[in-house]
């Protein structure tokens, strides 16, 4: 697998990180270095192996249905840059 | 009956798949211990793993995972012991995590099947693909503010099932059918409560047409449609456009589109096409969701006697048509109602006062059968007056009447209004020497053999009883009396 200087620039976007046009080029060849490392891992042959899912011998906790929790509206919104009424306020994004 | 649109080079068959997204009915969050209540202040049921705060974890809520699992035994589908969360990536402002918790390889239920109710008790099977769990998303009020959009967290996180058909519908009215059957279904079994106003069941319409038989089309996505109404007419709308640019000679392009109602039409949402790159991968977070067989069976033990079995049992024990006991089974009140109603008596009868009279007066004053003034026993009871000759089905209907208004009990309105049938032979009799003494010239006509005039007869007799004569015992008089 190879990455192209147009899919970091998709991928970045997806994202929403900004990366100059500059630095594209750059950016896709350490990407490469790092998938072609990856990649080495393809060389085991794991036919007979079971898919792992977690390197810890755990399995998922589950929680009983109660309200435990919420009824902190101020230190929801207290980061938000802008807001009203208990509501974020951001910029209009209807279309 | 599949939908058939006539165009100018033949016809067109339309192919309808439907993912219903349905709120799971839990006290918490799938991820949080904050309210999953409807309808609160903004922002004051949410918790910081809601609002994605950096470090919080999500933990599962066990409730809705026995929820997903008992709709996947409602739908007939297969239940996966072993199933995934994953990342489901996109940017929008009331998505605080930047990607939904959703399920994309390994759903918790897998394939299943449901009849639908389509018109005069015919059924049709629809296929059903999956159904995973989800978090939905907050919400965005776009009109409360000039330039800002205002974001509220109270359904960040709140469980969904998402409920996805294969493409086996063929027409608005199945589509509608197929919705009903969902909502039954998950309101017999209490997973959902299927409020499509606020918001608690919607669905995102997938629509294609082809040449009879041929190949599917290319589909087209109408996204969160929350009226079973709107939806159909999305479905007409969408495909006679597909028919359209086919037509004249065009192709069709695969896009999520937005069904606006006040304008009946839909229209393209191409900037979303880019941002919906969801790059899925298994949440990091999340261990992979495991049960056993003994936690399937323990469920299955609890599950209610659903729509179709019910149905099967009104026509095959109760002697009901498919039409009425399709009816009746709709809905979980009013199935018990009815059999309340129905309980030792006439099945038949029950079930024609349920329909006509009970439903009649209910959608006249617009209540709910919750709200009804005249309770299933009390129904009984009116019956039970009419089986036993104490009165009339004519004057049983005026009895309900007045018990709907007042809410009294019929026996003490038959007492009070001496609505009594008369059975006593000797004012039966009196009556009908009345009439035929007042009538000589149409008892002549009858004598000479218009048999029709037996029924002129019977209604002045009724008339002169105020109703109240037993009509069993007057033609048992009548008849011998006017043949002479």
């Amino acid at each position: 697998m190879s990455l192209d200087k147009a899919t970091v620039a998709k991928v970045a976007n997806l994202a929403r990180i900004k990366v100059e046009e500059k630095d594209l080029e750059p950016m896709a060849a350490e990407l490469n270095n790092i998938l072609g490392w990856v990649e080495q891992l393809g060389e085991v042959d794991t036919a007979d192996v079971e898919p792992m899912t977690s390197v810890a011998e755990m399995r998922l906790r589950w929680r009983a249905d109660e309200v435990t929790d919420g009824g902190y509206v101020e230190d929801i919104v207290a980061n938000a840059p802008s807001g009203e009424d208990g509501y974020f306020a951001v910029p209009k994004v209807i279309e | 009956m599949g939908m058939i649109i006539q165009g100018a080079t033949g016809d067109w068959e339309v192919v309808i798949g439907l993912e219903i997204h349905a709120q799971v009915t839990s006290k918490s969050k799938l991820f949080s211990g904050a309210s999953a209540a409807y309808g609160a202040a903004p922002n004051s049921q949410v918790s910081f793993v809601d609002a994605a705060m950096p470090g919080m974890l999500p933990v599962i809520n066990e409730m809705a995972v026995e929820q997903a699992v008992r709709t996947g035994l409602g739908l007939n589908a297969k239940i996966n012991k072993f199933s995934v969360f994953d990342r489901k990536n996109y940017f929008y402002a009331d998505l605080p995590q930047g990607y939904q918790i959703s399920q994309y390889l390994q759903p918790i239920v897998g394939e299943g099947k449901i009849l639908i109710d389509l018109k005069d008790g015919e059924t049709r099977e629809i296929g059903i693909t999956r159904l995973h769990l989800e978090q939905d998303a907050g919400k965005s009020l776009h009109d409360q503010h000039p330039s800002m959009s205002f974001i509220d967290l109270n359904r960040s996180g709140v469980p969904l099932m998402e409920i996805v058909s294969e493409p086996d519908m063929r027409s608005p009215e199945e589509a509608a059918a197929y919705v009903k059957k969902i909502r039954s279904i998950v309101r017999y079994l209490g997973t959902c409560d299927g409020n499509m106003e606020e918001g608690s069941m919607r669905a995102d319409v997938n629509v294609s047409v082809r040449r009879v038989g041929e190949e599917f089309g290319t589909r087209c996505e109408m996204k969160n449609i929350n009226s079973v109404r709107f939806m159909q007419q999305a479905i007409i709308y969408e495909a006679n456009r597909q028919v359209d640019i086919l037509e004249s000679g065009g192709t069709v392009e695969q896009e999520t589109r937005l069904y606006d109602p006040d304008r009946g039409e839909t229209r393209s949402m191409r900037s979303k096409e880019e941002a919906h790159d969801y790059r899925y991968f298994p949440d990091p977070d999340l261990l992979p969701l495991e049960f056993d067989g003994a936690f399937i069976e323990r469920i299955r033990e609890t599950l209610p006697e659903l729509p179709d079995p019910k149905k099967a049992r009104f026509i095959k024990d109760l002697g009901l048509s498919p039409y009425d006991a399709g009816v009746l089974v709709a809905e979980k009140e009013v199935a018990d109602y009815f059999e309340a109603v129905a309980e030792g008596r006439d099945a038949k009868l029950a079930a024609n006062w349920v329909i006509g009279e009970l439903f009649g007066h209910l959608n006249r004053t617009g209540k709910d059968l919750a709200d009804s003034p005249v309770e299933a026993p009390a129904l009984g009871d009116l019956i039970d007056l009419i089986k036993d000759g104490t009165i009339s089905n004519r004057i049983a209907k005026e009895v309900f009447e007045e018990m709907f208004d007042t809410g009294k009990k019929a026996a003490d309105i038959v007492e009070e209004k001496g609505l009594k049938q008369v059975s006593d032979t000797g004012a039966i009799e009196a009556a009908i020497d009345a009439v035929i003494a007042a009538n000589p010239d149409k008892v002549a006509e009858y004598r000479g053999g218009k048999d029709k005039l037996f029924g002129f007869f019977m209604g002045q007799v009724m008339k002169a009883t105020q109703g109240k004569a037993n009509p069993g015992v007057v033609t048992e008089i009548l008849k011998p009396k006017l043949d002479g």
